[in-house]
């Protein structure tokens, strides 16, 4: 995708939703080993959302990270010149 | 007294920890990273102001949806959803995917063909100079307004759900967009606007699946919301969940308006005068790289935009079923805005219809994902910004200083021009921000004034393209016939409110039905002048119209593309998709 530079759109969105995963993913980890007192607990927190929403995230990020780095948007643009 | 004490007051909806802060500085941080980063690739007008007219369909899509999706547009349509129930759904559904779908396939081509820089532009080919001045002066002016108000009432939203004071959210956002527009232009503008897309997604999707989950279900959030209204004695509590089966009489819905006034108020004219001809939008799909890339990119705007109401219209039926007070347990009954925000209303804690999104967002939402959640709105009302600012920037110089000041303009000082309107843009925004801190009513005029220009140009430009008899002056006089019809009947209805009932067909017509057959009226005059005076004047020849009008436009075929590549085949699922989910929410 001609995109602007070696960097690609798809790249910094990978990266964004890597790096908001990461620290989601962190917190509710740390929420399941200190959970809050139940008064400051949201509805449905046994759910654990933060955990799984924030995987998720990470995963999604890493993917178009990877799959959109730098160095492959080089090799790529190499390739096709 | 410390910044954090400026910041916040106690009386706030919800309350940022530190791992919220970081990811609100992190997407601060990366905005403007992206827009350094992309400064060196601005340096052409058609670099600065069409990104080069290099996009690929997908990120000419997103960006198209994205402009679109401003964060008023989150919170002021799921507070509608709270208010008038499922009916709100129509804005995403009839009130805009037939007409991106029509955009992508009738009338793409022609704006691609004629490769002009703007819909003012498009009129100059086509009309002249008149009817590109007409719309090209009223753009540019209702924009940068718009784009103020919008800043305004973001401000008043993040005071009020976050306790941000009200200077620091319109200066620290808006001179945020002014950097990364001013050094990137369209591409910065388009690459923060999917980055924003995905952020929305990525913030406000976790709110309809846990209050589904919580409700039972579609059937359990309609059996809560039966039972919630009927208790609250509301009249016609089942019509808040059907789409059109209450549409047959005025009084049946909450909305007080009848399937006439949504399938042609606003299915034909508001909708198609918005997505076809509203630059805002159309800017971002003249970024695509070649004409099928055009076309496809309305199709997988439209795609997207039919899935918008389960992040906005749901979380607004789910607060009408799920919202309590968490002091009494009793059900909580939001307001209207001028209410809630009044001091009696702070004072007794009411709620209004727009913050229906931030309390379902504080229901679900612990650390982090709260911060997620906030950087989603902030992200909505960058984009939305970003694409007013632009937008505003190439119509200034393209339509108005290159057409009317100074035609013998390089391209070299185009970009400089361009540059300087975005911070122009964006300093006129903060100015009418303040302008309206005052003068809440003024909110009302501007958004009624923006309404009545989109109206009536969709009319010209539709004609323009369809109809090669339409003269030049009949495209000028149609134009500023329709758009002086509804402000006359706007004024009408001020002035005396039981013209109501002529105006919009009924007495019971609320703001929104009034709005669809202002539109509809002031479009078929529009078109009924322009056919008029196209027969008493002199049309153009078949030579200056050619690459401008259907008929006189060599259209190229997709003939080496498989059907999974063809707009057409998708814009047909589209289509079908649309047509199940009418029936399915009946």
């Amino acid at each position: 995708m001609k995109s602007g530079g070696s960097l690609s759109i798809w790249f910094f969105i990978g990266l964004s939703l890597a790096v908001n995963g990461a620290v989601i993913l962190g917190r509710g980890i740390y929420e399941l080993l200190y959970p809050p007192p139940e008064e400051m607990r949201v509805v449905l927190a046994s759910l654990h959302a933060n955990i799984w929403w924030g995987a998720i995230l990470l995963m999604v990020g890493l993917f178009f990270s990877l799959r959109y780095s730098p160095a492959r948007e080089r090799a790529r643009e190499q390739r096709n010149s | 007294m410390n910044v954090a004490l400026l910041w916040f007051n106690s009386s706030t909806l919800v309350h940022l920890s530190p791992v919220d802060l970081i990811i609100i500085v992190f997407y601060f941080a990366l905005v403007l990273a992206i827009g350094l980063y992309l400064k060196g690739q601005a340096n052409t007008g058609e670099d600065f102001f069409m990104a080069g007219r290099e996009m690929t369909a997908w990120v000419a899509g997103l960006a198209f949806l994205s402009a679109n999706l401003g964060s008023l547009e989150l919170m002021g349509w799921a507070g509608n959803s709270y208010k008038y129930g499922i009916l709100a759904a129509h804005w995403y559904w009839i009130g805009a995917i037939p007409a991106m779908l029509f955009l992508a396939l009738v009338m793409m081509p022609f704006y691609h063909i004629c490769k002009t820089h703007s819909v003012p532009g498009y009129l100059k080919l086509r009309y002249g100079q008149g009817s590109q001045a007409l719309s090209s002066i009223s753009f540019a002016l209702m924009t940068v307004l718009m784009s103020g108000i919008n800043m305004y009432a973001m401000a008043v939203v993040m005071r009020v759900v976050l306790g941000w004071d009200i200077h620091f959210s319109i200066w620290v956002s808006s001179i945020t967009v002014a950097i990364y527009v001013a050094l990137g232009g369209l591409r910065s503008a388009i690459f923060n606007e999917v980055l924003q897309f995905f952020l929305i997604w990525a913030g406000a999707l976790l709110i309809p699946i846990l209050g589904l989950i919580e409700a039972g279900g579609w059937s359990g959030l309609q059996a809560k919301i039966l039972q919630n209204l009927t208790e609250q004695h509301v009249p016609n509590p089942g019509s808040y969940t059907h789409l059109w089966s209450t549409l047959g009489n005025f009084s049946d819905n909450p909305m007080g308006i009848n399937w006439a006034g949504i399938v042609f108020g606003l299915g034909a004219v508001i909708s198609m005068g918005y997505w076809t001809t509203d630059f805002l939008v159309v800017q971002r799909v003249l970024s695509a790289k070649d004409l099928r890339s055009a076309k496809l990119a309305p199709i997988i705007g439209a795609a997207f935009k039919m899935m918008v109401p389960f992040i906005v219209i749901l979380p607004g039926l789910l607060g009408l079923a799920l919202l309590r007070d968490p002091h009494t347990g009793s059900l909580l009954r939001l307001v209207p805005g001028d209410l809630a925000w009044s001091p009696a209303g702070r004072a007794q804690g009411l709620h209004s219809y727009d913050e229906v999104l931030p309390l379902m967002l504080a229901r679900y939402c612990g650390p982090g994902l709260l911060g997620l959640g906030i950087t989603a709105l902030i992200a909505g009302f960058m984009s939305g910004m970003a694409g007013n600012v632009s937008a505003f920037a190439t119509v200034w110089t393209y339509d108005i200083y290159g057409a009317l000041i100074n035609k013998n303009a390089s391209d070299e000082s185009k970009v400089k021009m361009g540059r300087w309107c975005t911070l122009l843009g964006v300093g006129v925004s903060i100015g009418t921000a303040y302008l309206v801190m005052n003068a809440q009513s003024i909110m009302d005029y501007v958004q009624a004034l923006f309404s009545f220009f989109i109206a009536p140009l969709f009319g010209t430009v539709i004609l323009g393209m369809l109809w090669k008899r339409a003269t030049p002056a009949a495209g000028f006089w149609g134009l500023l016939m329709g758009t002086a019809s509804s402000v006359g009947m706007y004024a009408w209805v001020k002035i005396d409110p039981s013209a109501v009932r002529y105006v919009a067909l009924s007495s019971q017509a609320q703001d929104q039905a009034q709005n669809m057959f202002r539109a509809l009226w002031s479009c078929l005059l529009c078109v009924a002048v322009t056919v008029m005076v196209s027969y008493l004047t002199k049309p153009k020849s078949d030579a200056e119209l050619a690459d401008l009008v259907y008929g006189l436009t060599p259209i190229p075929k997709d003939e080496h593309v498989s059907v999974l590549h063809s707009p057409l085949f998708w814009g047909t699922v589209v289509a079908i998709v649309f047509v199940i989910l009418q029936i399915v929410f009946w």
